[in-house]
């Protein structure tokens, strides 16, 4: 597993739970970037969810192999290609979305093969990572934010208001908002932009 | 196919003793009634087709799978004829106790394809009608041919539902086909190194390679067989399709630009460069075991394979199949690349079937298929398992 796979890994997990409180029994899922397949898993045998995955990395596409789990070794958009429109009840997209070279295509891509989106991702408008900027002068680094600049595959990072505007400007109506502490205390809305480090969204398309 | 890698690993395995099916043998089964249809319209009949079977039938009669081998390939998949046997049959690697295809678990069918040379009916066959080899009076065939051929067979080992069909290359393609044509009939399919369709340029490779052999004067029109054999044209058609199975960079590193038995270039035709030799050798050890009409019929068989064919798609031609896929493709296989996989895969899913894609990272090329692959026997492993699973929870017949 490489360096980057098996860091996603760890902070994923952190969400993983308030995701699949988000999804009904007997679903049918598509989890983009579902990693070792730990997310389908238990939604496959817990709440007897029809679960599909796509991922980029070749360990985690054996481990979900092993778990037992149809998964898509490649690009997300490309493996969401073929699927008809609305073939899913939800799509997942778990802290990944800020690493899309289009995040709005794979938005826009998301809410035609499936009824509703669950994206999750770290808020850039969060206190610490202001504060780390501000302060140090230097470019934010921590748990949810562990690469250096040189090295991040984080391209489109974003603030919740960020995405409540995209929601707006896009159409969509936002169904849920969870908003995550480190490490995993969960926070009310008020004022979510500074106090979370993690948003998680439910999302459709406003004419649906 | 027999590269050293297989080589050394056979000799391995076979010292050791564990992880063999050991002694095989091959068995000949043959139908006439009702005979064959092709699908050029003509029939064959009667129809021998030569197996081998590994593992046990359970009671329950669930755990079959079918191996449909690649071109030169045959039914001789996994042990040894004979103790003294310099190589193991041609997936060994992946066929045996503990293996992916674990023959502790599953019991494992393969039948040379009709149309071979290796004991199942194909032209260097006595055409009852002559009382002489078929030679070119042997019909046209086409994959499905084949694959309707070892339906007969499965049917007469008293197997109901496959758990799996599978294969590479070719043999992936058949499997493809057997999940279309029998959707009841099989559970699951795991297809690798392989597409949906026959693209232009393998098409291209392959009539190359028939015109190698078609002009070797020893050919004539295909009705040699009381003389000598067109053996240079086999030769050189094998040493083609060689090239093909092969990357570039494996083929850097492991001959380079190195010279064979001699320090400095000769200013000859003669063979002066690693590589020629190794294709000399494969072209000449090539011609020992194959027929040079068994090629002309089988890569003909292979150009026809199109499973769109009659459809709009790809996608309506998989309406029917109800099976779950693994579907595996290597990073350096440039004769049947990823994205033909992929598209394959993408056509698969838009028919809401179970699917799974693994491309493996793999600098072999398309032979990487028959060499021994961690990833590609824990992916099969792996994924049977839960095949099986899904077989037996459904309770009874699979």
């Amino acid at each position: 597993m490489s360096w980057t796979a098996r860091s996603r890994e760890t902070k994923r997990r952190l969400d993983y739970e308030l995701i699949s409180e988000l999804v009904p029994h007997h679903s049918r899922i598509l989890d983009l970037g579902c990693g070792d397949g730990q997310l389908l898993a238990d939604l496959m045998h817990n709440k007897n969810c029809e679960v599909r995955g796509i991922e980029i990395d070749q360990a985690h596409v054996r481990n979900c192999i092993q778990r037992g789990l149809p998964v898509y070794h490649g690009d997300m958009l490309e493996g969401m290609q073929h699927y008809r429109d609305g073939s899913f009840d939800l799509v997942i997209l778990s802290q990944t979305l800020q690493q899309a070279s289009d995040p709005i295509r794979v938005i826009h891509t998301m809410l035609r093969v499936g009824q509703r989106a669950i994206i999750s991702f770290p808020n850039f408008g969060w206190w610490h990572t202001r504060l780390q900027l501000l302060l140090t002068g230097r470019m934010p680094r921590h748990r949810l934010l562990p690469y250096e600049w040189y090295n991040t595959p984080n391209v489109h990072l974003c603030t919740v208001k960020d995405f409540r505007a995209l929601c707006r400007e896009e159409g969509l109506d936002v169904l849920h908002e969870i908003f995550l502490a480190p490490p995993a205390r969960r926070v009310g809305p008020l004022l979510s932009n500074w106090r979370a480090g993690l948003a998680i969204f439910e999302v459709r398309k406003a004419d649906s | 196919m027999a590269t050293d890698e297989t080589f050394e690993i056979a000799q391995a395995s076979k010292l050791g003793g564990a992880h063999s099916v050991g002694l095989v043998e091959t068995k000949t089964w043959t139908f006439e009634d009702p005979p064959l249809m092709l699908d050029c319209g003509q029939v064959l009949t009667p129809v021998t087709q030569a197996y081998e079977t590994y593992g046990e039938l359970s009671p329950e009669r669930d755990n079959a799978i079918l191996i449909f081998h690649a071109l030169s390939g045959d039914a001789h998949v996994a042990g040894y004829h004979a103790p003294d046997d310099q190589r193991p049959g041609w997936w060994d690697t992946m066929v045996g106790p503990g293996k992916a295809f674990d023959t502790d678990k599953y019991f494992l069918i393969c039948a040379n394809v009709i149309g071979g040379c290796r004991g199942s009916t194909g032209p260097s066959s006595i055409n009852p009608a002559t009382g002489r080899p078929y030679g070119p009076d042997f019909p046209i065939l086409t994959l499905s041919d084949m694959v309707r051929a070892q339906e007969r067979l499965v049917t007469h080992l008293g197997i109901d539902k496959l758990l799996a069909v599978t294969g590479g290359s070719m043999g992936g393609m058949m499997a493809l086909d057997w999940a279309v044509r029998f959707p009841d009939r099989v559970h699951a399919v795991v297809a690798i190194a392989t597409t949906a369709r026959i693209t232009a340029q393998s098409i291209a490779f392959n009539e190359v390679g028939r015109q190698a052999i078609m002009s070797d004067p020893h050919w004539k029109q295909g009705d040699y067989y009381d003389g000598p054999s067109p053996e240079s044209g086999l030769a050189v058609a094998r040493m083609i399709g060689h090239i093909t199975y092969l990357s570039d960079e494996q083929m850097h590193r492991k001959f380079g630009r190195r010279l064979q038995d001699r320090d400095a270039l000769c200013y000859d035709f003669g063979t002066e460069f690693q590589v020629e030799s190794y294709l000399r050798y494969q072209g000449n050890s090539f011609v020992r075991r194959f027929d040079a009409n068994s090629y002309l019929y089988i890569t003909k068989a292979i150009d026809y394979f199109d499973l769109a064919n009659g459809h709009r798609s790809l996608v309506e031609s998989l309406e029917r199949a109800q099976s779950e896929f693994l579907v595996i493709s290597f990073t350096s296989d440039w004769l049947f690349p990823a994205e033909q996989a992929k598209e394959l895969v993408r056509a698969l899913q838009a028919n809401g079937l179970l699917t799974t894609f693994l491309e493996i990272m793999s600098n072999y090329g398309h032979d990487a298929f028959l060499l021994p692959n961690d990833e590609m026997s824990a992916a099969v492993s792996g994924f049977l398992t839960h095949a099986q699973k899904h077989v037996r929870d459904q309770g009874g017949r699979p």
